[in-house]
């Protein structure tokens, strides 16, 4: 049980939005600008980053929601999308993304461990600013979705077929829409 | 300097929100909702929280802007901005607030530190189902703020002067900015 009032039947972040609508939609605005575009990086790539720092945080629910999304953006390819966040730099991403999930990993330990090294990597294989901005940025704001989750002991469901339900809408309709009921 | 091209003369966050306005709103939009509009906890409060966050995470720009924003909201109780960045958890603050600041220090480090002791305690103080929540995004949002800032290596201004009018706009209007 969480550690506040949430409504029944609503796990993770979703009681919590429930609870606290006005915090919500910046919420859902933020992951929808920063998820839900193809700009340079894929959705994929992108929901890949915020996979990556959610299992470097271990934070089951938004670790199995965003890797359930990261997989539908990814023709289902679920080994891909583990490799990817469980070692990166031996898995099948390309180098720019390896280069990129390195910074995210800094990012997740401390904003100041980004070096100019690590910036001049990324650009080396092509990441342009907005891709490099993209990057801190949604390694940064999943250290909040992870504290937000956790830091409120929510209830996190093990099953990952509720999660595989939750992240086909999410991919598909993306993060505004009206969540879908859970069978 | 900054990682990326920001506009010359603008500090911290706001050089990155002018680098970015579409993921700047919906981050002006949380700042907003959760130090500034109307809560059963006091803005001076809801910034020292945010404060404390920022200064444990090193982050000076942010720790330093919220804590003019602080001193703004508490006018004649300034001094106690001082006290918790000094002594955190031990300055003479409420215990209330002594419980929220202990919540926030722990989601600072992680989420999954916090108990269902912290919070008991909390609520036995008086703090509300709200009031927990609203402190541990708080904590939780500044975790990506202060590494937003950092981690972009944006402009910090090294004078403590440039803050005080900083804090003085963050406390009278907010975090949104006025229609055009």
């Amino acid at each position: 049980m969480a550690y506040i009032n949430v409504p029944d039947g609503h796990p993770g972040i979703r009681g919590l939005m429930q609870f606290r609508p006005e915090t919500a939609k910046a919420l859902n605005l933020l992951v929808e600008e920063l998820l839900q575009i193809d700009i340079g990086l894929s959705k994929g790539e992108r929901e890949i980053i915020a996979t990556y720092v959610c299992t470097l945080n271990d934070c089951l629910y938004c670790r199995s929601i965003h890797g359930a999304i990261a997989k539908f953006h990814c023709n289902g390819d679920e080994k891909f999308v583990q490799d990817a966040v469980n070692d990166p730099q031996n898995s099948q991403v390309s180098p720019k993304m390896k280069a990129l999930l390195a910074i995210a990993k800094e990012v997740q330990q401390h904003g100041q461990n980004v070096q100019q090294h690590h910036i001049d990597a990324a650009r080396e294989q092509g990441a342009t600013d907005l891709e490099l901005h993209d990057t801190v940025l949604i390694a940064a704001a999943f250290c909040m979705f992870n504290r937000y989750v956790d830091g409120l002991g929510t209830v996190q469901p093990t099953d990952q077929k509720i999660y595989d339900q939750m992240g086909k809408q999410r991919a598909t309709e993306g993060y505004l829409t009206k969540p879908v009921v859970l069978t | 300097m900054a990682h990326i091209p920001t506009q010359p003369g603008l500090p911290g966050i706001s050089s990155l929100f002018a680098f970015r306005p579409e993921t700047a709103k919906p981050m002006r939009e949380l700042a907003h909702v959760l130090l500034y509009s109307e809560s059963s906890l006091s803005s001076g409060d809801r910034e020292v929280i945010a404060t404390y966050v920022s200064s444990r995470n090193q982050c000076v720009f942010c720790t330093q802007s919220h804590a003019a924003a602080a001193r703004a909201h508490l006018k004649e109780d300034a001094s106690i901005v001082d006290d918790v960045l000094l002594n955190g958890v031990n300055a003479s603050v409420s215990d209330k607030l002594k419980s929220l600041l202990t919540i926030a220090g722990k989601v600072q480090k992680g989420g999954r530190i916090v108990t269902d002791e912290d919070v008991a305690l909390a609520k036995s103080l008086g703090a509300t189902d709200m009031e927990i929540h609203d402190t541990v995004l708080i904590a939780a949002a500044f975790s990506m703020f202060n590494r937003y800032v950092d981690g972009l290596a944006s402009f910090t201004p090294q004078d403590p002067a440039d803050y005080v009018e900083m804090g003085v706009r963050m406390a009278s209007v907010g975090y949104i900015p006025p229609k055009s």
